[in-house]
């Protein structure tokens, strides 16, 4: 009997790829929910290398008439010491049997393993950049490259050989090119044939089909066709990120941490979502300098405080780099709340004349020790200018921060999706 | 061929030639000794990976899309990674030719094993036992998955992907209670399931006519109300295929709802003999590779090391633990279905008194292939097993038997051990847990109210008073009661016919608003 042997492994893999994406849309929300759950006690870093998330069952069993209770007969292997009549005790019912308890916590949470892009997009999914409005036209890095039919002349690398070739024969059955088959049934003919009268009669038609071929070439210049390209341009919106931090001597290291993690998770956030928007790191203790992604993140700094330093270079890198009829601007500010008394005007003053009228968003992150009740301090001198502004109506929100579980929640609320009128509070 | 005594393979290695020769010298044996039958083989060689995706698709290597294989596939990937769980060396599917999967991994004495096993062993038994002839059609099912893959995904284009998964969602909640338990008129076709299924769509096209959707409502003549012996015979009550009854007669489902309902019965239909027979099925196929690999053995083709191999993994895979083993979980099917076909062949070859005595039809007979290849044909596992386990199989495993009685204060009681008055009892409990009869819960439609709200009215007769699960059936019911678009109530009742529960539950979306 014939027996065929297949060789699959080279058919493509991930057959489950669909299954399995409609699986997490269906437990989205449950997987979401996982997701932050798993990130708020891991280090931002982690959290973008994905990683196994556990989710409860309900809602994503499949239900079957199943029954339970009632007597019971079991035949079991391996009798040693029991005879007919004998009474076992029960089992209690925590151990009542090893497999069944086992199964027991497979069935009441399931635990899977999301790959780095599932999870990170979960993560970030529903965040966004408020009030996206200023939409302009960027420059030549946003154009885009578009197929746009067939055109006669072209770069030999665009032949389009298909619409070449389909023409070509187009072409070669309207001018009735001879086929070779004819050609070598004549000469067939011909080979046999003995008869002179017949032979030349031969010879003269096969001289004009073979004369015929040569006039019709088989690929004409005329046939060509190449693939035609056209440039688009694509609306890009440009956005660029201020992070403003304090770095001065009163932020202890905890405070420092939590500022850090809280512009890792912007810094990554705006990297995923957002092609085109620029980021600002600007520190600040009692001078403010613009530094570079790692200086900021891990550059060592200590000094007093001036904050009204920091939105001086904001303000000045706004006027030189991004004029803000072209550029949607936002700014996230994170500090102790500590400022110098005789600043706070100033900085009163520079936010309402200069900066919050520029920016589309500005967000105020407080963050606190760890053992502190934020809610217990006073105001710092800082929230109250800042919380005046605000009921002034300038584009502002403030959150306070004193633990590292609080970092994410807030970030979440602070570019939570909302609709168009919605203010973040 | 391969003549004899000339080694098939050296080493750990094989390629496409080696499997060919494997395959031959496998048939030989397989067909001369064993006088196996088989359909036409086909072996595919596939990655572990590949082997993972075959895994969330119950084995079959082409299905319609679904959230929940998604979901096996996710946590069987999860539970590989870590190391809890291996892979299968192969995997088979009853078709004709019969596919065979084999793992790149295996060394080549391991894909001996698995040709021998799954090519011969399995092959043989789909193609000759009754339950497997009665119910599977093995020239038509890739044809018909390859159907119902296209039909599914052309109903997501036409009427949404979300309409089509809570369909099939709640055909898979019904799916343990959409097979015919008794062969009915005429044999399964797929082929010619397909066929008409593309007919029905032709003929719905051709007498479409948008003209009868403007004509009035014609009051219907009132029929005088059926009398309900009447009704239920119209309707083929009872009914225990419970989506056969809805695609017959739910009132307000789509066409293609219920050729979706269909799908997914005819595919329960198809497996329903798979579940009856684990431990004849894997017997059979053990026994086979066992005595193939020993015979390849003594002509010489393959070498003591690899024999030696191949019996550390057979061991593995007929290992039994014992009931108070921490890896313990039930009769090994391996290891029961391949003892019995041992013990078989030592009563046809070589009996004992007891044996005569036990087995008068058999022992001692002598054609050993001949009388294995009649039970590998005529039975399934319940049969079985209160046809063969003998007495000396019942103290090779120490089997006894527990009766747990929630009344009794005392504890469970041990009803009989392996002795001389024990052995019917133990086999006749064994072979009641291998019955579907007491396996699934034996539920019911017993009627339709048609002359007042359509309610649908079901009975779950309970054996050994076990009631179902609250709220799993609760969920079952909501899946029924949507399909239906009417009310559903289930009665669950004793053998007396006393009712210990009842559940009424209302379609999620409300039949009046719809129409």
């Amino acid at each position: 009997m014939v027996m065929h042997i297949v060789d699959r492994r080279l058919n493509p893999g991930s057959k489950s790829l669909e299954n399995r994406q409609r699986f997490l849309r269906r437990a989205k929300a449950l997987v979401q929910g996982a997701v932050k759950k798993s990130s708020q006690d891991r280090d931002i870093k982690d959290v973008l290398e994905g990683g196994e998330v556990t989710i409860p069952l309900d809602g994503m069993d499949e239900p079957r008439f199943r029954r339970e209770g009632g007597t019971r007969d079991l035949v079991l292997p391996g009798n040693k010491k029991f005879v007919e009549g004998d009474y076992l005790p029960r089992p209690t019912q925590s151990g009542a049997k090893g497999s069944g308890a086992g199964e027991g916590d497979s069935e009441d949470a399931f635990r899977f393993v999301l790959s780095r892009d599932e999870f990170v997009d979960l993560f970030l999914d529903d965040l966004e950049l408020p009030d996206l409005a200023k939409r302009k036209l960027a420059e030549t890095e946003s154009e885009g490259i578009q197929r746009a039919g067939y055109s006669t002349s072209g770069s030999p690398a665009n032949i389009s050989i298909s619409r070449t070739v389909s023409r070509a024969l187009a072409r070669r059955v309207a001018l009735r090119r001879p086929r070779k088959d004819e050609i070598e049934a004549l000469e067939a003919e011909l080979a046999e044939c003995d008869d002179a009268v017949r032979r030349r009669e031969l010879m003269a038609q096969l001289e004009a089909l073979k004369a015929k071929v040569k006039r019709i070439p088989f690929i004409d210049p005329i046939d060509i066709r190449y693939r035609r390209f056209e440039t688009v341009p694509k609306p890009v919106a440009q956005a660029v990120m201020f992070c403003l931090m304090d770095v001065s001597g009163s932020m202890s290291e905890h405070m420092k941490d939590l500022a850090k993690r809280f512009y890792m998770l912007l810094y990554v956030f705006l990297k995923r979502r957002y092609k085109h928007v620029e980021i600002v790191f600007v520190r600040h203790t009692d001078r403010a300098e613009e530094v570079d992604e790692d200086t900021f993140f891990h550059g060592p700094a200590s000094g007093g405080t001036l904050v009204s330093s920091a939105l001086v270079a904001m303000n000045e890198i706004v006027r030189t780099r991004f004029r803000p009829a072209d550029w949607n601007i936002y700014a996230a500010q994170a500090s102790d709340g500590d400022n110098m008394t005789s600043d706070s005007a100033l900085t009163g003053q520079l936010l309402t004349n200069n900066i919050l009228p520029v920016c589309q968003f500005f967000a105020y992150l407080e963050v606190g020790e760890a053992a502190n009740y934020t809610f217990d301090m006073p105001d710092s001198s800082l929230w109250t200018l800042y919380e005046r502004l605000r009921n002034e109506g300038a584009p502002l929100s403030m959150r306070k921060v004193s633990e590292r579980g609080e970092i994410f929640p807030v970030f979440q609320d602070l570019f939570k999706r909302r609709s168009q009128q919605e203010r973040v509070p | 061929m391969a003549s004899s005594g000339e080694r098939l393979f050296e080493g750990a290695d094989w390629d496409f030639p080696t499997l060919q020769r494997i395959h031959d010298a496998c048939e030989e044996i397989a067909r001369k000794e064993l006088g196996l039958d088989v359909y036409p083989n086909q072996i595919e060689v596939i990655t572990a990976e590949q082997m993972l995706d075959a895994y969330s698709s119950v084995g079959m290597p082409l299905f319609y899309k679904h959230w929940s294989f998604g979901k096996q596939f996710a946590f069987q990937e999860a539970s590989y990674r870590k190391g809890l769980m291996g892979l299968a060396y192969e995997i088979v599917i009853n078709s004709s030719p019969c596919i065979s999967y084999l793992m790149e991994e295996n060394t080549a004495t391991m894909q001996t094993l698995v040709i021998a096993h799954a090519a011969f062993g399995h092959n043989h038994f789909f193609k000759n036992n009754y339950l497997f002839k009665q119910w599977t059609d093995a020239e038509g099912i890739l044809d018909y998955l390859e159907f119902a893959k296209g039909y599914i995904a052309t109903c997501e284009d036409r009427h949404g992907s979300e309409a089509v998964e809570r369909t099939i969602d709640a055909a898979h909640a019904l799916m343990s209670h959409g097979v015919d338990r008794y062969p009915g008129k005429k044999m399964l076709d797929l082929r010619d399931e397909e066929k008409r299924a593309g007919q029905r769509r032709q003929h719905e096209e051709s007498v479409f006519n948008d003209l009868w959707r403007t004509v009035p409502n014609v009051k219907t003549k009132t029929k005088a109300s059926l009398t309900a012996e009447r009704r239920r015979a119209l309707l083929g009550l009872p009914q225990e295929n419970i989506l056969y009854f809805l695609e017959k007669t739910a009132p307000r489902l789509a066409p293609w709802q219920r050729e979706l309902i269909r799908i997914v019965r005819h595919i329960a239909q198809y497996f329903y003999p798979q579940g009856q027979t684990k431990v004849m099925n894997e017997g059979t196929a053990t026994y086979v590779h066992y005595r193939i690999m020993n015979r390849l053995h003594q002509q010489g083709r393959i070498t003591d090391g690899n024999f030696l191999e191949f019996l550390q993994s057979h061991t593995n895979v007929v290992f039994q633990p014992e009931f108070d083993d921490r890896r313990f979980s039930g009769f090994n099917p391996y290891a029961l279905g391949f003892a019995m076909m041992q013990d078989i062949e030592r009563i046809v070859s070589n009996p004992e008194d007891e044996d005569r005595h036990w087995f008068p039809d058999i022992a001692g007979k002598g054609d050993v292939e001949g009388v294995l290849r009649e039970v590998w044909a005529n039975y399934r596992d319940e049969s079985f097993i209160s046809q063969y386990l003998s007495p000396a199989l019942i103290r090779r495993f120490r089997m006894f038997h527990l009766h747990d009685d929630p009344a009794e204060s005392a504890g469970i009681l041990v009803d009989a051990i392996h002795d001389e008055r024990g052995y019917r009892r133990v086999r006749r409990e064994l072979a009641r847990q291998y019955d579907v009869g007491f396996v699934d819960a034996n539920i019911e439609v017993i009627d339709v109210d048609l002359d007042g709200d359509r309610r649908l009215m079901l009975r779950h007769t309970t054996v050994k008073d076990a009631q179902l699960n609250e709220t799993d059936t609760r969920r079952v019911l909501q899946h029924l009661a949507d399909l239906w678009s009417y009310d559903v109530v289930l009665t669950e009742v004793d053998g007396s016919d006393k009712v210990l529960k009842e559940y009424v539950i209302s379609p999620r979306v409300a039949a009046a608003a719809a129409a």
